[in-house]
């Protein structure tokens, strides 16, 4: 028995499980894939909105400014890069000037502080790789970047240091109302909770439903992404916006806390909620829009492209709410929603304390959860001293981005545990340069194998039947 | 502060490491990342190594020991599992492995022979899903060749470079069925030969002008949509073609490995993605020296070895007596010529030019000038973007020159 | 009759012409050397290729094996079962010989295991 079931491990899921992990209550994460930060958290444009965009009053607008207020400590205390790199809505016209005016007022009443309008000359100056068409830009200080897989991973893993139970494949197709709150199942497990928090995403409409609530609905929207070399990484150093116009805020272009350069997203709203695939008009409009807004950027320095799948709301609000007692909707939680997500969290638990839960803090809760980082950050004598009590970190498995086999044994066995090869590479970067696995992808399979204790050939790309290989050769079955 | 050292342990290391000791340098450490040595070779099991070097048709594995076996004849230290994490300017080696940690090393001079990697699908962005069953051809070559695996049964691949005609025939006798070989240009990018004894052999298509526009399946590969290419390569959308598969291998390139060259500040050529060297393929950075794949991407590793020789003979030569420049003649190429290494000669010996050109020409006549003076000009039946070509200028045809110039004359 | 074919032998791969009359090669055009003609005939009449592939060791690891000169190429799946079929004892040599008298070769190891 469960006080809460987080239904859903993106980064809603994750910051709320950590919030809640400082009080002596006994959670669980349901999560359907077989690891976290698989929905929209996986793929999104990894940026901390300074929270001008959001109209005013709206919990978007709320929940962003405070976010993104709390988000450096956040990422202190979990060990995860966060960069305040600042942001740039660009305008190349009068009309964007106009919308771009609209903005900073906007700004200003939803309390973003340090924004100024920024003219040619000294935007040429501040990026100048920008295309010589631009006229002037919003610039607002208070942006910046963070990597959204590895913020949620950091925390789960810290809330499961300090108690939560993550159960993976665990694809929720009832909830029972019991005497003591619900009781909800997969396919072949079942777990009963006295509240139930809905952070499923795309998915969350259909979560709701299993309760009766069907007062929203949430729909996909595809956002396609190109992500460049690290070469690229200092094209520009703010996060670029175009002037939102009545089609979307259009393609960005933003370096990640990695280097790379991020080129997206299309905005495209779909029917099939599981259809992430990516296309040759979304390519091709990322490449035109980037061109239009830089001066020059090299598209042979691509090193992936990929897509998500944002979850839009039916409201255009965040659907923050309690349809039934003890059961809260965290639901179309799109743009800003990674800014906003340790408000909301912070929202949620309030409407939690509302419903009826105490809320008694933990003696030993322990915030602070050691950065992946600190290996690869370390000074050479440390590494030293590292590599002489743990000769794997003195073995380079990853070549282009550097990632010892210490790195990736740790990411096994730490928690959330990374138990496929997608998931070592969110966890490391390995896998994740330039040569997308090429050469380290058999080495890191070697390693899962060994670790995990199963069969080479069950060693999967993410779970379920994405399996790297099908069979062993020399008299092996072909499976 | 040691004499020579050699990153990479590959085909162009040992060779070069093998030279660089005949021709006197005693001190020499190759530093090796993977756990034996010979590189690449040790995965590419099948046969055709070794024609030109020793007469005989030598696997790969057959052909890395053969350089091996005079390593460890001739003594030459090398460190394995031992992978080089910097180099300056002024030669300083920063490595790391498990026993030794992370350590410094300072050399007289340093060759850099860490050979190519693999184009891979992220640069060739295809729409559709992201499912697993798709690799690069070497990576399928290491699970099916080194670790024993099969990656799939039904195969389509992507590019007709070597290593995916050799893995089109690997997978075939290993159990798999390959549906289909597709090349976005006019020709293929692979040995003749080897279409002919991977393909042909084993009633695998080739389809010529072709790619693959979608990628399908959720978890694991469902097929992949092909479509004919017009002159412009853009798919021609009504020729699409869904053909049902669960591996998609890609063999569309390979890089040469420069990122420690750039640390270094090594000049690179924008056409071969290596360095630009002289005919003793020293670097602009003086005592560096580069050869073998990590300098421009050979069809042979009979050349590769032959390149090494060159660089290990001149570092010998570096250490013993320091630099020696007589004179300076930049090559400069028609564009039919893609590329030439060397790219600069420094010294009025006899050079060999290795080329490659940028489309197929029949009866061809290769030119080599300076100024208005032609200087050499050589007949070609056939050249092709697949094939490194070479021509030979002797010590008296380049000097005096000032620049020298290779063109094309194409009938 | 004649007959085009892609020689194999080195990487050249010249285009060859064969002219065959009453089942025997009178004529072969294209190549650039001695080898040439002599995979030409042998392609016409009975065309034979090297099998390189990997066996299994007795300790589950793999060595790279190969016939030690062409064998018949309508034999090349059968040589596969034979490889597949064999576990070497360890150690191996380069060289060393696995399997006797397949198809008028001999299976040799390619690598040196342990």
């Amino acid at each position: 028995m469960y006080d809460i079931a987080i239904i859903g491990a993106g980064v809603i899921g994750g910051m709320t499980a950590r919030e809640l992990s400082k009080y002596n209550l006994n959670i669980c994460i349901l999560e359907k894939e077989n690891d976290v930060a698989m929905g929209a958290t996986k793929a999104n444009s990894a940026i901390v909105h300074a929270g001008f965009d959001a109209k005013e009053g709206s919990l978007k607008a709320k929940l962003n400014v405070r976010g993104s207020l709390l988000m450096p400590a956040v990422c202190e205390e979990l060990g995860v890069k966060y960069k305040n790199n600042g942001s740039l809505v660009i305008g190349f016209n009068d009309q964007d000037r106009e919308t771009i005016n609209e903005l900073l007022k906007r700004g200003k009443r939803n309390g973003v502080e340090g924004l100024r309008i920024v003219e040619k000359q000294e935007l040429k100056h501040m990026e100048p790789n920008l295309s010589d068409n631009v006229l002037c830009a919003l610039y607002a200080p208070t942006g910046a970047i963070v990597c959204p897989y590895e913020l949620t991973i950091a925390a789960i893993g810290n809330a499961m240091d300090n108690g939560v139970n993550l159960k993976r494949n665990f694809d929720v197709k009832s909830i029972e109302t019991t005497a003591i709150g619900y009781k909800i199942k997969s396919k072949n497990d079942s777990v009963e909770v006295r509240f139930v928090i809905n952070c499923a995403g795309i998915y969350s409409d259909e979560i709701a439903k299993l309760v009766g609530d069907d007062s929203f609905e949430v729909h996909a929207r595809r956002g396609e992404y190109i992500l460049l070399d690290k070469e690229c990484g200092d094209v520009v150093s703010h996060t670029i916006f175009r002037t939102p116009t009545k089609m979307g805020k259009g393609i960005l272009v933003s370096p990640t806390v990695d280097q790379n350069l991020l080129l997206g997203p299309t905005s495209v709203d779909i029917d099939d909620k599981d259809d992430k695939s990516t296309t040759q008009d979304g390519m091709g409009q990322i490449i035109e829009n980037a061109q239009e807004n830089l001066s020059f950027v090299s598209l042979s320095k691509t090193i992936t492209s990929f897509c998500g799948l944002r979850a839009v709301g039916s409201t255009g609000d965040f659907i923050i709410n309690s349809p039934k007692k003890q059961f809260i909707n965290a639901a179309g939680i799109e743009s800003p929603g990674l800014s906003a997500s340790p408000a909301i969290a912070e929202y949620i638990i309030k409407l939690l304390s509302e419903q009826g839960l105490t809320l008694t803090k933990k003696q030993n809760y322990n915030p602070i959860r050691e950065s992946v980082h600190k290996f690869f950050e370390a000074s050479i004598d440390q590494k030293n001293k590292i590599i002489k009590d743990n000769p794997a970190y003195g073995r380079i498995v990853c070549r282009c981005e550097g990632i010892t086999e210490g790195e990736i044994i740790d990411a096994i066995r730490r928690n959330p545990s990374a138990c496929d090869l997608d998931g070592v590479k969110r966890r490391t970067r390995a896998q994740m340069g330039r040569c997308q696995g090429g050469f380290c992808g058999p080495y890191i399979a070697e390693i899962l194998s060994r670790e995990l204790g199963v069969p080479f050939e069950n060693v999967t790309k993410f779970g379920g039947k994405s399996k790297v290989n099908i069979a062993k050769t020399k008299g092996g079955k072909i499976l | 502060m040691r004499d020579l050292v050699i990153i990479g342990g590959g085909p162009a290391g040992m060779s070069a490491a093998i030279t660089a000791r005949e021709s006197g340098i005693q001190d020499i450490l190759i530093l090796e990342r993977d756990g034996q040595l010979g590189g690449i070779l040790q995965q590419c099991i099948h046969n055709g190594f070794g024609l030109h070097k020793f007469g005989e048709e030598l696997t790969g594995p057959e052909y890395a020991w053969k350089y091996e076996k005079k390593v460890k004849e001739l003594g030459i230290e090398y460190k394995l599992n031992t992978m080089v994490l910097d180099i300056t300017k002024d030669r300083v080696i920063t490595a790391t492995n498990s026993s030794d940690g992370i350590f410094e090393l300072k050399a007289k001079a340093i060759i850099l022979a860490m050979g190519c990697r693999e184009r891979s699908k992220g640069a060739l962005n295809i729409a559709g899903t992201r499912p697993a069953g798709i690799y690069s051809a070497g990576t399928a070559q290491k699970y099916v060749n080194t670790m024993g695996y099969l990656p799939g049964k039904n195969v389509v691949i992507l590019g007709s470079g070597d290593i995916g005609l050799i893995m089109a025939r690997r997978m075939t006798l290993e159990g798999a069925k390959v549906r289909a070989v597709c090349e976005i240009m006019s020709y293929s990018g692979g040995l003749a030969r080897n279409i002919e004894q991977c393909l042909n052999d084993f009633d695998i298509p080739l389809k010529l002008e072709h790619t693959v526009v979608e990628i399908h399946g959720k978890e694991r590969l469902e097929g992949v949509t092909i479509a004919k290419v017009d002159k412009n390569r853009k798919p021609i959308l009504d020729t699409c073609e869904y053909i049902p598969c669960d591996t998609l291998l890609l063999s569309v390139g390979l890089i040469p490995e420069n990122e420690l060259s750039k640390k270094a500040d090594v000049d690179i050529s924008s056409i071969t993605n290596g360095a630009i060297v002289d005919q003793d393929r020293q670097t602009s950075c003086e005592g560096i020296f580069a050869c073998g794949n990590v300098l421009h991407v050979h069809d042979l590793v009979d050349f590769v070895s032959q390149e090494a020789e060159l660089a290990g003979k001149a570092a010998a030569e570096y250490i013993k007596q320091g630099k020696k420049q007589t004179i300076e003649i930049a090559i400069k190429t028609d564009g039919k010529i893609r590329y030439t290494v060397p790219q600069v000669i420094t010294d009025s010996k006899d050079v060999t030019l290795f080329f490659r050109v940028s489309d197929i020409y029949k009866n061809a006549k290769i030119c080599v000038s300076d100024g208005d003076k032609q200087i050499l000009s050589k007949h070609r039946p056939k050249l092709a973007p697949g094939e490194m070509e070479s021509i030979t200028l002797k010590g008296e045809q380049i000097c005096g020159a000032k620049e020298l110039y290779l063109s094309l004359e194409v009938q | 009759m004649e007959r085009k074919l892609t020689c194999i032998v080195c990487p050249l791969g010249c285009e060859l012409v064969v002219t065959i009359e009453d089942n025997n090669v009178i004529k072969v055009c294209g190549n650039t050397c001695k080898r040439g003609e002599v995979y030409a005939k042998n392609e016409c009449t009975c065309p034979k290729r090297t099998v390189t592939s990997t066996a299994m060791c007795d300790n589950g690891s793999l060595v790279s094996v190969k016939t030690d000169s062409p064998i018949p190429k309508e034999k090349i799946y059968e040589c596969m079962q034979i490889i597949n079929s064999v576990t070497v004892k360890l150690p191996v040599a380069v060289g060393d010989i696995i399997v006797k008298d397949v198809f008028g070769s001999n299976i040799v190891a390619t690598q040196n295991r342990s």
